[in-house]
């Protein structure tokens, strides 16, 4: 074992039963504690490994993952996402090299393109070969950031800002019907897709909202802060689902006849609110937490209010409560599930449609087990991200 | 050293409370172009408030403060444009954690006076080296000691060519053995003729370059004049009484 290569020079030295005596057995309590821990292990383990390899019959999701993924979005228009997602793979390649650390970072673009290429098998068709690309671009944007870092870290920031409106833009289209790029309704979205989408409708939308809801919470305009201390205690003390009920039930009441806001737009809008105003408490948290001293010291030097702000009190504020700021990301992007309640198809209701399909009735646990997973991954990816910012924003920090 | 030029700030019976308690009591100062001004006196004796009023990062509620022909209103021009005419250095130092020394220092230069990039850092390093820690320009404040980090935010007020100069209590923060370095940077800065008020216990600096100094107690003057005066014959007892305090600890 890995505890006789390991040779530290004291008497101290750990051998497998040191160690195990040491952290597991050290007194009865421990060590009944640890035989019940295994057994639990063991058996959750063995019994979910059983199941995923044996009893689970994973047909349902081959034969719907195009459905699970895209929802209806239509075939002949797909090659749109698969343009949006290889821009993904290159900026992803290009930042992993730039902005991560060493072997990590490394490890981390090789699995992902070895993921790529897996998948690249499994499936078969157009897509093996639009995998197969991406896998090739996540690696050209990693050598690309290698080699020419200082230069890519603005480009890639760039890359960053646009990519969300190019993502929304190319698949809802530009002309109405035909020519260049026909429109693809919203009600045709759905699937991993949609769930996407509105996450980054709500981060992008909330937080530069959220961030003026905070500001303006502490404004010195009575007006002002008073609109924003009503919306923030308002839409705090509701809970997200009845927002999109009233998005989506209550909204065609008040807008005159004729006029419909897409049900997706609706949607979002709610998601984006709702997320502001968590975002808004949360900023006001890190504001708080800079000392009186550095806006006494911006205004000394004559800057003024908003230049004190955007320049010395938000970036310090902003960089303290990335964490928090993360874990809201997170969960919002796991809130988008409630869409489903509204009759959206994101994972979670095309997954109910699944579900409903003649043919496979009864699969129930195959299904939630991959969309649960394909949550899982994009969570820790976020959450590997922010651990990432933190550690390449920290530097002399106090 | 003064000249008959009017003053450079002129207070005319300033006065402030926070809430119920007077932390000012009609402070008069005629402070001259090149003067450099010693303000000591017991804690809570409203020292530091007085010369926080002059760059309004405290706000006075009666009197006249008028710094270089501008007087201090709630006209918000003003209020910039005297800020912009005099710098300030803090006990805590108050740099910006975020930032490396060189942008500490540049960035007021760069987003209030509208100077290019090159120019600011050209005059930063010129300004770091006159303090003596130009090596220092790409760390971050929390890498340095603290009589460094102070060198640094005298640097940073510089780097605005201000008129005036204010220290509110530059060393009381620091570690004895960095007392000194500040207080070299102080009298190099003393010697080039910048208008200095020094709120500071440091009587030693007051004995080396001081014109004038104000002896502060319960929100007002209780004596001022040369160095020379307070030292040697001071004439009212609250004064006598405070020197003989923390001149014998």
């Amino acid at each position: 074992m890995s505890a006789t290569t390991l040779k530290p020079p004291s008497a101290e030295r750990l051998t497998l039963l040191g160690w195990l005596r040491k952290n597991l057995f050290n007194s009865w309590g421990n060590a009944i504690l640890t035989v019940v821990a295994g057994w639990l292990t063991y058996v959750t383990v063995r019994g979910l490994l059983l199941w995923v390899f044996t009893e689970a019959d994973w047909e349902v999701v081959v034969t719907n993952l195009r459905l699970i993924l895209l929802g209806q979005y239509p075939i002949a228009e797909v090659w749109r996402i698969w343009v949006s997602m290889a821009l993904l793979a290159f900026l992803i390649g290009n930042s992993l090299s730039i902005w991560g650390k060493g072997k990590t970072s490394t490890r981390f673009t090789v699995l992902l393109m070895a993921v790529l290429v897996g998948l690249g098998f499994v499936v078969s068709g157009p897509s093996r070969l639009w995998l197969i690309g991406m896998a090739a671009l996540v690696g050209a944007g990693w050598f690309l950031g290698r080699s020419a870092g200082k230069t890519m870290r603005n480009v890639v920031g760039i890359g960053w800002v646009v990519w969300p409106p190019i993502f929304i833009l190319l698949l809802r289209g530009l002309t109405p019907a035909e020519g260049f790029l026909p429109q693809v309704g919203t009600n045709l979205w759905g699937g991993l897709m949609l769930t996407f989408m509105l996450t980054i409708v709500g981060i992008v939308f909330s937080f530069p909202i959220g961030v003026l809801l905070a500001l303006g919470r502490q404004s010195n305009l009575p007006i002002v802060r008073w609109f924003c201390i009503t919306f923030i205690e308002v839409v705090r003390g509701v809970p997200l689902i009845t927002i999109l009920f009233m998005a989506q039930l209550m909204l065609p009441l008040f807008l005159p006849a004729g006029l419909t806001i897409d049900r997706v737009l609706r949607a979002m809008v709610g998601i984006t609110l709702f997320s502001a105003a968590y975002l808004a408490e949360n900023v006001r948290g890190g504001l708080q937490a800079i000392p009186k001293g550095q806006y006494e010291a911006a205004y000394a030097l004559g800057l003024n209010g908003a230049l004190s702000m955007g320049l010395i009190i938000l970036p310090q504020a902003l960089r303290l409560i990335i964490p928090i700021l993360v874990g809201q990301f997170i969960a919002l992007f796991k809130d988008t599930a409630l869409v489903a309640i509204v009759g959206l198809f994101d994972l979670v209701g095309i997954a109910r449609t699944v579900l409903a399909q003649p043919a496979f009735l009864g699969t129930h646990r195959e299904v939630y087990a991959f969309i649960s997973l394909l949550y899982w991954v994009f969570s820790y990816a976020m959450s590997y991200v922010s651990i990432r910012l933190e550690d390449s924003l920290g530097v002399g920090k106090r | 050293m003064t000249t008959d030029k009017t003053p450079i700030i002129t207070a005319k019976d300033v006065s402030k409370w926070f809430g119920d308690f007077q932390a000012l009591r009609g402070v008069n100062m005629e402070v001259k172009q090149g003067e450099v001004i010693v303000i000591f006196g017991p804690s809570g004796s409203g020292k530091s408030t007085f010369i926080r009023t002059i760059n309004r990062l405290e706000e006075h509620q009666s009197g006249d403060i008028i710094v270089d022909g501008i007087e201090l209103s709630h006209d918000v021009r003003n209020i910039e444009k005297i800020r912009e005419e005099t710098g300030m250095v803090f006990q805590q130092f108050n740099l910006f954690p975020h930032l490396t020394v060189l942008q500490n220092i540049t960035l007021a230069p760069i987003w209030v006076k509208k100077w290019d990039k090159a120019r600011a850092e050209e005059k930063a390093m010129e300004l770091l080296t006159r303090v003596g820690i130009p090596e220092q320009a790409s760390k971050y404040p929390g890498q340095l000691s603290g009589g460094q980090q102070q060198r640094v935010a005298i640097a940073r007020a510089l780097a605005m060519e201000p008129k005036i100069m204010l220290f509110d209590e530059p060393t009381s923060a620091l570690d004895p053995e960095m007392i000194k370095e500040v207080l070299d940077a102080m009298i190099e800065l003393a010697k080039t003729g910048m208008t200095m008020l020094v709120v500071t216990h440091e009587m030693g600096f007051a004995r080396a370059v001081a014109d004038r100094m104000f002896f502060f107690d319960k929100g007002e003057i209780v004596e001022s004049g040369t160095p020379e005066q307070i030292f040697k014959a001071p004439k009212e007892d609250r004064t006598k009484l405070f020197l003989s305090q923390i001149l014998h600890h």
